[in-house]
């Protein structure tokens, strides 16, 4: 689904990503762990398109498509989602309409018409549930006055509805209580499939308890410098990230 | 050709032509126009005009008396209209009062004109307490306006009484003019305990030079109420001088919208004057300007009297070559204690050669206050456009919906649900999309 491939990338001239490969299929679960500044959040940036990032060489294709040639709104067209580290808060638009925004403009995308409004709000009722969102949530500012928490179920309720091919979770369990993490990890594993596949990427083993990865990949300077199975994620949180930082 | 200021001074005895000239309010008339000979039209070595000039508007021959009503097709100016909601409508075209258009009253509320309130002894009373009891004296706009004072509308609600309706003062100019000149002059009064929804608009109908300097008295007294819209998306050809006064009583409160969204140069002065204790006045702007427009906002609260109330909050939207002036003075006089002032500028610059000047100016001689003011001018963010983005919003929507998100708290407070609306649909139209859902 995604393969990446020697992939360099630079923020404001500085380069941050050294050489990524990375081969993610339909059905898996990757988890990429790495101390702070080891480029994670950069990845997932540079997966959704931000223009801030500049990628200097290597090749980014998502299921046949060069993602390098794409912006950000192509990409989502195309399936990719990121449940952000940092939601931006945008006031004077309701969760509501924003999502309703955002499906439709997918659907234009794929030469669809509207969503009927009858089956958004079926959608909207039900993926609300899913997550354990009050209806009142829902026709607030988006992200505006939100706690950390409701933000990043926020996210992931936005995921529910996008339904993408891959969603990139950039540090999501973040501020969330153990109740609010089993809830978001919960409606992240009834929304995965045989089709659709999960890039999280963590600094800590807390939400691999509740979302099993396939894979645990180690970043470190702007490199995988460790891949392999869930083991990894446990080793890693006995023994911090010290000996990672010998192997690079 | 003759500079404009002399020909509205030489134009003056064809004015006077058929007016009682003993009469006290053509006394105020030339006592006005002394006042706007010796000041003459304001430069921009004025700080208050700092960065409005009017003299390329000044260039032009404009046509001071235009012919008797035309006449124009309903079908034509429907469109203007409120067209889902009843109302009243007091409506001219090139300043000429046209009864086939309007829908005036006087049951048990006065929705008339200037010039029948002026004229008739009935109506006396009231001019002699309130015509140009506010307006400034020193303002030469203002003293430009009153000299040539004649025709407009005039609104008296008595006391208790709610208006019903809400009601519409519309300003058509034909086009018949090559130029036109108009200078509309309104008197509102609102009686103790009364309310009122006004919507006022200046609509030229074809491209052609025309300015309007109008003054607007509004008297509001105690417990009363007005909420008042100013609609301005004219055509570029169009530029507009609104010089609006309000006075209000005990526990009154005056809410004024200003929407500018068209013309080709629009200053607003809009001035409230505090004469009792518990007032609450709003101001609330919202300007979306493109091509060359020009747009000013200037403000006044002056805050006379222990425990009032005033909220400013002006957003503005610029693109292209547009520029935009605000200039927000609060004044709170030394025993004007508990006042409550609160005034924001928010702008956002759309492209690099957009402009803005924004200016609050606080003068405060009271102690025990809360004032606040803040101005911000700004590009839209670009993390925010990102979010969107990766949602799959393409970079225009995305960009409108932000803009609209910016503009939405202005739109909030329109207590009239088909302006706003209409409203929705204008700027929807401005940003050239079409987002699907009304905020």
């Amino acid at each position: 689904m995604l393969t990446i491939e020697n992939l360099h990338a630079t923020v404001e001239g500085k380069e941050i990503l050294k050489g990524i490969d990375l081969d993610v299929k339909a059905g898996e679960v990757h988890a990429i762990m790495g101390p702070n500044g080891s480029g994670k959040s950069t990845l997932s940036s540079v997966i959704s398109g931000n223009e801030d990032y500049q990628i200097t060489k290597g090749s980014l294709v998502f299921k046949g498509n060069d993602l390098v040639e794409l912006d950000a709104e192509e990409r989502a067209h195309l399936g990719v989602f990121l449940s952000f580290q940092y939601p931006v808060e945008i006031p004077g638009v309701t969760v509501t309409n924003f999502i309703k925004t955002a499906i439709n403009a997918n659907r234009k995308a794929k030469g669809l018409d509207d969503m009927p409004a009858s089956e958004l709000l079926k959608k909207i009722r039900e993926k609300a549930q899913l997550l354990e969102i009050d209806s009142k949530f829902l026709s607030r500012s988006l992200n505006e006055g939100f706690s950390g928490g409701e933000k990043k179920r926020n996210e992931i309720f936005q995921m529910a509805m996008l339904e993408p091919a891959l969603a990139i979770l950039d540090e999501t369990d973040s501020g969330l209580d153990i109740d609010a993490l089993k809830i978001v990890a919960n409606g992240v594993n009834k929304l995965k499939s045989k089709e659709n596949a999960v890039i999280i990427i963590t600094h800590y083993q807390r939400l691999l308890d509740y979302i099993v990865p396939d894979f645990v990949h180690v970043l470190f300077d702007g490199k995988i410098v460790k891949s392999g199975t869930k083991e990894l994620a446990h080793e890693l949180e006995a023994k911090g990230y010290d000996w990672i930082k010998e192997l690079a | 050709m003759m500079e404009f200021k002399e020909k509205l001074l030489s134009s003056y005895l064809a004015f006077e032509d058929g007016l009682d000239l003993s009469d006290s309010v053509h006394q105020t008339r030339a006592k006005a126009l002394k006042i706007f000979e010796q000041k003459g039209f304001p430069t921009k070595r004025e700080e208050a005009w700092k960065y409005t000039s009017l003299d390329a508007l000044l260039q032009l021959d404009y046509s001071l008396f235009p012919k008797a009503e035309s006449s124009i097709d309903l079908n034509a100016v429907k469109k203007y209209f409120l067209y889902d909601t009843d109302t009243y409508k007091v409506i001219f075209i090139d300043g000429v009062y046209s009864p086939f258009l309007s829908n005036t009253t006087h049951d048990g509320l006065d929705v008339c004109l200037m010039s029948a309130a002026l004229t008739k002894p009935k109506y006396r009373k009231l001019i002699d307490s309130y015509f140009n009891k506010i307006a400034s004296e020193k303002d030469s706009l203002t003293a430009l306006n009153t000299s040539y004072a004649k025709e407009g509308a005039y609104i008296y609600i008595p006391k208790s009484t709610v208006a019903e309706k809400p009601i519409e003062i519309i300003h058509f100019s034909s086009g018949i003019e090559s130029a036109l000149w108009l200078q509309p002059r309104n008197l509102i009064v609102i009686d103790k305990n009364a309310q009122v929804q006004i919507i006022e608009k200046h609509q030229s109908l074809k491209e052609h030079p025309v300015v309007t300097n109008s003054v607007t008295e509004i008297y509001v007294h105690q417990d009363a109420f007005v909420d008042y819209y100013k609609l301005q998306n004219d055509l570029h050809s169009a530029s507009l001088i609104d010089n609006t006064y309000i006075v209000q009583e005990k526990n009154s409160h005056a809410s004024v919208h200003t929407f500018s969204l068209g013309g080709k140069l629009i200053r607003n002065n809009l001035q409230f004057f505090h004469k009792g204790e518990h007032i609450r006045s709003t101001l609330k702007g919202l300007t979306i300007l493109h091509g060359h427009q020009h747009v000013d906002h200037s403000t006044l609260v002056q805050h006379a009297q222990p425990n009032c109330e005033s909220y400013q909050d002006y957003k503005g939207i610029f693109a292209a070559q547009s520029e935009g002036v605000f200039n927000g003075q609060i004044k709170v006089d030394k025993i004007a204690q508990k006042t409550n002032a609160f005034q924001q500028n928010n702008n956002l610059l759309l492209d690099d050669k957009a402009t803005v000047n924004t200016k609050p100016q606080l003068e405060i001689f009271a102690d025990d206050v809360k004032c606040s003011h803040g101005c911000t001018i700004g590009q839209l963010d670009e993390e925010a456009l990102f979010y969107l983005r990766s949602r799959g919003i393409p970079r225009k929507e995305a960009k409108a919906l932000l803009t609209y998100a910016f503009a939405n708290n202005v739109l909030e407070s329109v207590q009239l649900p088909s302006l706003k609306k209409r409203i929705n649909t204008f700027i929807a139209n401005k940003l050239g999309v079409n987002l699907g859902f009304d905020l």
